[in-house]
């Protein structure tokens, strides 16, 4: 058993300190970039789906194209906005997990802002008139699509997990990967496979394919339950 | 119940008659509806009849105020542009993703009615329809035909003094569609105006008290329902009449 998966699994039978530290870091930076994301996202897309303005094309098409934006770049542009010669650099937060977790927003809110925007539109077509008739204008309305969007609304939530937990180039550039502090589970893979230590790597990967395995049969599981629960 | 309603009206001002002055609707310069001049009077139960495309559905919706006229005026008694007393009913009512009590409450809540009250007015609703047993089902689960019910019961609470309900009845069976029937002649004993479109000859029979009868958006006949029956004034009305009876 001294084959990287071996390795693999010995450390993560065993708990290791290090390797949980890692994995702790990971969940709670992308969690909270999901949550802060879900904050702005979700009323921005539904914004974006009931309002009517000059330009609103071009907004839908830059959110659009931003969910492909490549994780450095973004990296690369909040570097820009942190680094000491930055327009934020007095706040010092460049190479800390906030950094991470703003970095990771910016890859997650275009996701969340354009599905939201698109689920949202589909049921206003539907539910206008009777929303109208029962006395909900539009931005009353606002909650109530959401909340009745809810399931298929999950789907982009997880889907701008995945993307957080996934993604490796944005937390390099602004976190640095410095071990203890800022290194998270896919820029460790990264470090530990250049460095030849597989078996870290490999648990690591096993830890974040199960985690995501987990997380998607969860939101599967519960939007089957509200499929038939809810109609 | 009855005396509970008229109070709570006596409060407000009463919004009927609704008065339409040569409204009109036009759509890119095509006009839909035209010159449109009655009155909606208050305790009468008002048939809308007319061919497919005859405008009955957006005469409805011109009522209700969910279309503005793009000539003539729209004027409710109490003076304001859409008053809150009234309701209407969809062919396909839109349920919201949540229990049959929470569709009744929903529009409650956005009239900014206290919690205690709204539960009082839910319980009431369901009772009075016998939805009770449903009370915690998702709405969107029910059959057609109770949700159905459950938009009429859900218009019922809002406490309208006007309904409106365009053919609520049409995606229904025999059954259902005489529940329906049923729970319209409980509105109109509660007071409640009602004006509805059907497409139903024999539901308009057994409705009516008074007939508007829509021809290419142009109201060609309008009066009380006996008449208009035994004999339609215009050639329309008695081709509309008698295509049905062929049938």
């Amino acid at each position: 058993m001294d084959g990287p998966f071996g390795i693999a699994l010995q450390l993560i039978a065993s708990g290791d300190a290090a390797l949980m530290q890692i994995i702790a870091l990971s969940l709670r930076v992308s969690l909270t970039a999901v949550l802060i994301a879900c904050v702005l996202g979700l009323p921005m897309g539904a914004g974006l789906a009931l309002a009517r303005f000059p330009g609103r094309g071009a907004v839908i098409v830059v959110f659009n194209a931003l969910m492909g934006l490549p994780p450095v770049v973004a990296g690369l542009l909040v570097y820009l906005m942190l680094s000491r010669s930055g327009p934020f650099g007095a706040l010092a937060l460049l190479f800390t997990p906030t950094a991470m977790v703003i970095a990771q927003t910016v890859l997650i809110l275009p996701i969340v802002v354009s599905l939201t925007r698109s689920v949202v539109e589909d049921l206003w077509a539907e539910y206008r008139e009777q929303l109208r008739s029962l006395g909900a204008g539009r931005l009353r309305a606002v909650p109530t699509l959401l909340w009745d969007g809810r399931v298929s609304l999950l789907t982009g939530v997880l889907a701008g997990f995945g993307r957080a937990s996934a993604e490796v180039g944005a937390v390099l550039i602004v976190g640095g990967n410095i071990a203890g502090h800022t290194r998270t589970m896919t820029t460790a893979i990264t470090l530990e496979t250049a460095r030849g230590n597989l078996g870290l790597a490999v648990a690591l990967g096993i830890i974040l394919m199960t985690l995501t395995l987990a997380l998607n049969a969860a939101a599967w599981g519960a939007g089957q339950w509200a499929r038939g629960r809810l109609g | 119940m009855r005396a509970e309603l008229i109070s709570a009206r006596d409060i407000a001002t009463a919004i009927l008659p609704l008065r339409l002055e040569h409204a009109g609707v036009a759509v890119d310069g095509k006009p839909l509806l035209a010159d449109l001049t009655l009155g909606i009077e208050p305790g009468r139960r008002l048939i809308v009849m007319g061919a497919n495309g005859a405008g009955k559905s957006l005469f409805l919706r011109l009522c209700h105020g969910l279309i503005e006229p793009t000539s003539g005026r729209r004027i409710w008694a109490d003076g304001t542009l859409r008053p809150d007393a009234q309701a209407m009913v969809f062919q396909r009512p839109v349920l919201l993703r949540r229990s049959v009590s929470a569709n009744i409450d929903y529009p409650l809540k956005l009239r900014g009615l206290a919690r205690a009250e709204r539960h009082a007015i839910v319980a009431r609703t369901l009772d009075r329809f016998g939805l009770s047993p449903l009370a915690d089902r998702p709405a969107r689960l029910l059959s057609g035909g109770e949700q159905q019910r459950l938009a009429l019961a859900r218009a019922w609470a809002m406490r309208p003094e006007v309904l409106f309900l365009d053919e609520p009845t049409s995606a229904l069976d025999p059954s259902a569609t005489r529940i329906i029937e049923e729970m319209i002649e409980i509105f109109a004993a509660d007071g409640i105006t009602i004006v509805m479109t059907t497409h139903s000859i024999g539901q308009a029979r057994r409705l009516a008290e008074d007939v508007a009868f829509l021809n290419r958006g142009r109201l060609i006949e309008h009066g009380p329902a006996a008449p208009f029956f035994a004999g339609p004034q215009t050639p329309e009305a008695r081709a509309f009449l008698a295509g049905d009876l062929i049938w």
